[in-house]
C-alpha cells in the first residue's frame, strides 16, 4: 500500500514540463512594488516614506497585529511611493514603490553558498529570527510561521511535516529547490524540529519525482554524520494524487489522523510546512536573509520558454513575461498558482509576491469551461471530493440558498480544491457555486460565535 | 495586450463528458448486439434499428416541440436505452410494439420528469413493463431463430418460463432441466432460448469489464446482485431442490447478467454512494429471487429493479459517505 490520504481525490496528468529547468536568477527589474499585504492575517504597517533610500533586506513594512509578518525591501534604492495599487487581481492594496539604484544589502546578511550546519539550540532565538526574517508559509496560505510554529498551551506537536509533494499539475519550483537546495531544504527542517521539541520530521514527496526522493535521502544520511541534530528526519514517498499537499489530506496521509471540522492541524499533534519555507527559515536563521526572493515556475503548454526563476519579491508580471519572450499569443489565461487552485490573473502589471510560485499560462481549449448539461447523478463529484462532501447536494442547496441544510452537509469544510468542477462529466460549475454557499455558512456561523 | 480570461479555480476539467461516458456504455453493449444478430438474425437487427431511431427521435421532438430547448440527443443517453430496450424484448416482437415501448421509455419515463438526471426509474425499464403487462403474449412468445452463419439458437421458451410452466404441471425442477437439455457451459456461452440480451453471458460481461475497466461504473452494485441472488437460491435450494432452481441458474437466466450489469448500475436511476449501492443491489437481488419463486410471472430483475429505483432516495438520504474528519 502506498502512502495517501483515505478519502477522495483526482488524477490529473501532472504535466511537468517544467521539471529540467534549473532554478535561474532573474535579473532585478527597475521597479518593484512591494504589497504590505502578502500574508494571511492583518497587512504589515508602512516603515517608510517616499524619497528614502533602502538597503535589500532592510524592512520596509512592520507586522500589523499579532498574525501578521514583516516585509523587507527585495533591492536596494530609493522609496519613490507609498499609496494603493492593484494587486493580480485587480484588487488594491497599499505597496511600497521603490526605484532600484545597484544591489547593495543590509549588513549581518551572510550572502555566501557556505553551508551553516550547526542548529542554534535557543528556540527563543531562532523563532524570533524567523519572525523578523519575515517568513510565511509559501505552499500558497502564507501564514506566518514564526506563529504556526508557537503552538497553543496545552497543545503537543508529535510530528512535523514537511510538505514536498507539489501535487498541483506544471508546478515544478518546489521539486527543483528540493533538487538544487536540498541541503537547505534539510536543514532548515531540523531548525523547525528543534523548535518544535525535536519531534520526528517526515519529508514528504510524491512518486513522481524520485530524483528529490533520492537526493534528500542521501543529504539526510550525509547531516546525520554531522551531527545528531539530523536524527529522526526521513523521507516518505507518497503516491500521486492531487490534492495530497493539502494540509488535512496531508497529514491524513503521513499520520493517518484526521483533523476535525473546524480543527487545527496541531490537535492531531502535526505541523505542516511546504519545502519553500523550509529554505526560507534556513535563509532566515543561518544566513540573517529575509524573504526578498522566491523561485517562481513559469510554464504552459503554449509557453515557448520554460523556466524556474528565481526573482526578487515585487518584480511586475510583465517584466518576467517580457524577460522569457513575451505572451504567447494563444493563451487566454495567465494563473498565479496551479491549475487547480491557482487564481487567475486580470492585471500583468500586478507585482509578484512572497508567496507566488508560478505563472501558468493557458489556450482555449485547455481552460474554457463548457456548456453546462443536467446533472446525470453519476456521483463522481462525491468520489472525487477528498473532504467526503456531496458537492452535487452542496450546489443545489446553495443555488436555493438553504443555508441550515448547508451547514448540516458540512459545506464550511470544503477546501475549494476543485476536485468536483474538475470531474463533473455535466460540466455543472460545482465548486463555483459552492464557494458562495459555503460563504453564507461562514457568516452564519460567525454571527452565532459574535451572539456567544 | 490581448484581454485576459478570469474565472474562479479550478482552471482545467477531466476529458469525461456526459457524451463519453454514455458512449462507453453503448461500446460496452457492443459484444452482446453482435452475439444477438449472430444468433438470432436479421430480424433482431431491425428490432434494434427501431428501437433506436424510435427514442432518438421522440427525445429530440420533446425537448424541440414540448420543452423549446436545444436537442439532448448529442448526449447519448436514448441510444444507450434503444439498445437496451431492444435487448430486452423477444425479436419476434411487431416493430410497431417495439416503438411503443421506446416511447413510454422515453416519453414516460424519462422526458416527464425533465430528461436524462431527473427521471425516477430506469427508461429501459419502464418501456419493457410496460409492454410485458400491456402485450404479454407477443412479450413471451419465443420463436426458433435463423442465426447468421447457421449458428441456431435453442428454441422453446426461457428456461425461467420452462421451470414455472414444469412446477404448476408437478414436475421436479431437476426433470424440467433434463427434459429441455438445459446446461449450464451452453448458458454462458451462448443460446438459451429467450430475448436478445439474455442469450449470452459472456458477451454481457465482456462489456461490464470495459466499463470497469473505464472507471464508468464501480462494481458493488452488480456484485451485491450476484452474491445476494446466489446466496438467496443456495438457501432455498439448499431446503428443497425438487421446488427451486439452484443459484447457477439463477444467475444465468433471464436477463440477470443483463440487468445487473447495465440497468441497475444506471447512474441516474442508482444510489449515489458505495453503502447505498450494495443495499440496493441486495434488494434487487432478493426480490429477484423472490418474485422468480413465488411470483406469477416468470421473470423477476425488471420488477426488482423498477422497486429498488423507487427507494433511491431514500438510500441516498440514509447512506452518505464518511465526511472527512467527523464522527
Amino acid at each position: 500500500m502506498k502512502n495517501t490520504f483515505s478519502i477522495g481525490g483526482i488524477h490529473p496528468h501532472d504535466n511537468k514540463i517544467s521539471r529540467d529547468c534549473a532554478i535561474t536568477p532573474l535579473a532585478t527589474p527597475p521597479t518593484v512594488y512591494i504589497s504590505v499585504a502578502q500574508h494571511i492575517g492583518a497587512p504589515a504597517q508602512p516603515l517608510v516614506k517616499p524619497g528614502d533610500k533602502v538597503k535589500v533586506g532592510q524592512p520596509v513594512a512592520e507586522p500589523g497585529g499579532f498574525v501578521s509578518a514583516f516585509i523587507h525591501s527585495s533591492v536596494s534604492g530609493t522609496v519613490k511611493s507609498v499609496g494603493p495599487r492593484a494587486d493580480l487581481a485587480g484588487k488594491m492594496s497599499t505597496t511600497i514603490e521603490i526605484t532600484v539604484e545597484g544591489d547593495e544589502w543590509m549588513e549581518g546578511i551572510d550572502t555566501t553558498d557556505t553551508l551553516v550546519t550547526d542548529i542554534p539550540e535557543d528556540n527563543k532565538a531562532t523563532l524570533e529570527k524567523i519572525r523578523l526574517g519575515g517568513v510565511v508559509g509559501l505552499g500558497g496560505a502564507t501564514f506566518p510561521t514564526h506563529v504556526k510554529l508557537s503552538p497553543p498551551p496545552g497543545s503537543k506537536c508529535e510530528m512535523l511535516i514537511i510538505n514536498g509533494c507539489e501535487c498541483e499539475p506544471y508546478l515544478t519550483s518546489d521539486f527543483r529547490t528540493l533538487l538544487e537546495k536540498g541541503e537547505q531544504v534539510v536543514i532548515g527542517a531540523a531548525i523547525i524540529k528543534q523548535v518544535l521539541g525535536g519531534v520526528p520530521c517526515t519529508i514528504a514527496i510524491e512518486e513522481n519525482k524520485p530524483e528529490a526522493i533520492d537526493h534528500i535521502n542521501e543529504v539526510i544520511a550525509k547531516l546525520r554524520k554531522i551531527s545528531p541534530k539530523y536524527d529522526g528526519i526521513s523521507v516518505m514517498t507518497m503516491k500521486m494524487r492531487y490534492p495530497q499537499g493539502g494540509e488535512k489530506q496531508l497529514i491524513d496521509a503521513v499520520m493517518h489522523r484526521q483533523v476535525a471540522s473546524g480543527g487545527l492541524p496541531i490537535s492531531v499533534g502535526a505541523v505542516v510546512q511546504n519545502v519553500a519555507t523550509a529554505l526560507a527559515v534556513y535563509d532566515a536563521v543561518q544566513k540573517n536573509k529575509p524573504i526578498i526572493d522566491n523561485s517562481v515556475t513559469v510554464t504552459g503548454g503554449c509557453f515557448p520558454k520554460q523556466a524556474n526563476l528565481l526573482v526578487r519579491v515585487g518584480t511586475p508580471l510583465s517584466y518576467i513575461i517580457d524577460s522569457l519572450g513575451g505572451m504567447p499569443s494563444d493563451a487566454v489565461k495567465v494563473i498565479s498558482g496551479g491549475p487547480m487552485m491557482g487564481k487567475a490573473i486580470s492585471n500583468l502589471d500586478a507585482a509578484t509576491l512572497k508567496g507566488t510560485s508560478s505563472l501558468l499560462f493557458l489556450t482555449a481549449e485547455e481552460t474554457m469551461r463548457k456548456p453546462e448539461s443536467n446533472c446525470i447523478r453519476c456521483g463522481k463529484c462525491a468520489d472525487a471530493c477528498p473532504m467526503g462532501l456531496e458537492p452535487f447536494l452542496l450546489n443545489k442547496l446553495s443555488r436555493i440558498n438553504d443555508v441550515e441544510a448547508l451547514e448540516d452537509n458540512a459545506a464550511q469544510d470544503c477546501i475549494e480544491c476543485g476536485c468536483c468542477l474538475y470531474s463533473c462529466p455535466a460540466n455543472i460549475p460545482l465548486l463555483d457555486i459552492i464557494r458562495m454557499g459555503k460563504a453564507e455558512v461562514m457568516k452564519a456561523i460567525k454571527s452565532r460565535q459574535i451572539k456567544k | 495586450m490581448s484581454n485576459l480570461t478570469v474565472s474562479p479555480s479550478p482552471h482545467i476539467h477531466s476529458k469525461d463528458s456526459t457524451r463519453s461516458l454514455m458512449t462507453d456504455v453503448v461500446i460496452a453493449l457492443v459484444p452482446a448486439v453482435i452475439c444477438s444478430v449472430v444468433f438470432l438474425g436479421l430480424r433482431e437487427l431491425l428490432v434494434l434499428a427501431v428501437s433506436v431511431a424510435s427514442c432518438l427521435l421522440l427525445e429530440w421532438a420533446v425537448t424541440r416541440f414540448m420543452m423549446k430547448k436545444p436537442s439532448t440527443i448529442g448526449d447519448m443517453s436514448a441510444v444507450v436505452t434503444g439498445i437496451l430496450l431492444a435487448l430486452n424484448v423477444p425479436y419476434t416482437l411487431p416493430l410497431w410494439i417495439v416503438a411503443i415501448g421506446a416511447a413510454v421509455a422515453i416519453g414516460v419515463a424519462k422526458m416527464t420528469f425533465g430528461g436524462l438526471g431527473q427521471n425516477v426509474f430506469n427508461p429501459a425499464i419502464a418501456g419493457r413493463v410496460f409492454l410485458l403487462v400491456s402485450y404479454p403474449s407477443q412479450m413471451t412468445h419465443w420463436e426458433a431463430p435463423q442465426g447468421l452463419f447457421g449458428a441456431d439458437a435453442i428454441t422453446g421458451p426461457t428456461p425461467l418460463g420452462a421451470i414455472k410452466e414444469g412446477l404448476l404441471q408437478g414436475s421436479s425442477v431437476k426433470d424440467i432441466m433434463t427434459e429441455h437439455g438445459y446446461n449450464y457451459g451452453q448458458m454462458l456461452f451462448a443460446n438459451i432460448g429467450g430475448s436478445a440480451g439474455e442469450i449470452c453471458a459472456i458477451a454481457l460481461l465482456a462489456g461490464f469489464v470495459y466499463l470497469l475497466v473505464r472507471r464508468v461504473i464501480k462494481p458493488w452494485i452488480t456484485l451485491s446482485i450476484f452474491a445476494t441472488v446466489a446466496l438467496t437460491s443456495l438457501i432455498f435450494w439448499g431446503i428443497n431442490p425438487d421446488r427451486f432452481t439452484d443459484p447457477c441458474f439463477n444467475l444465468l437466466t433471464g436477463g440477470l447478467i443483463l440487468g445487473a450489469c447495465f440497468m441497475a448500475t444506471d447512474y441516474v436511476t442508482s444510489p449515489m454512494s458505495t453503502k447505498g449501492g450494495i443495499i440496493f443491489g441486495v434488494g434487487i437481488g432478493f426480490l429477484t429471487v423472490m418474485i422468480r419463486y413465488f411470483g406469477s410471472y416468470p421473470e423477476g430483475v425488471s420488477f426488482a429493479i423498477l422497486i429498488m429505483n423507487s427507494v433511491v432516495p431514500l438510500l441516498n438520504r440514509w447512506f452518505k459517505q464518511k465526511k472527512f474528519g467527523r464522527a
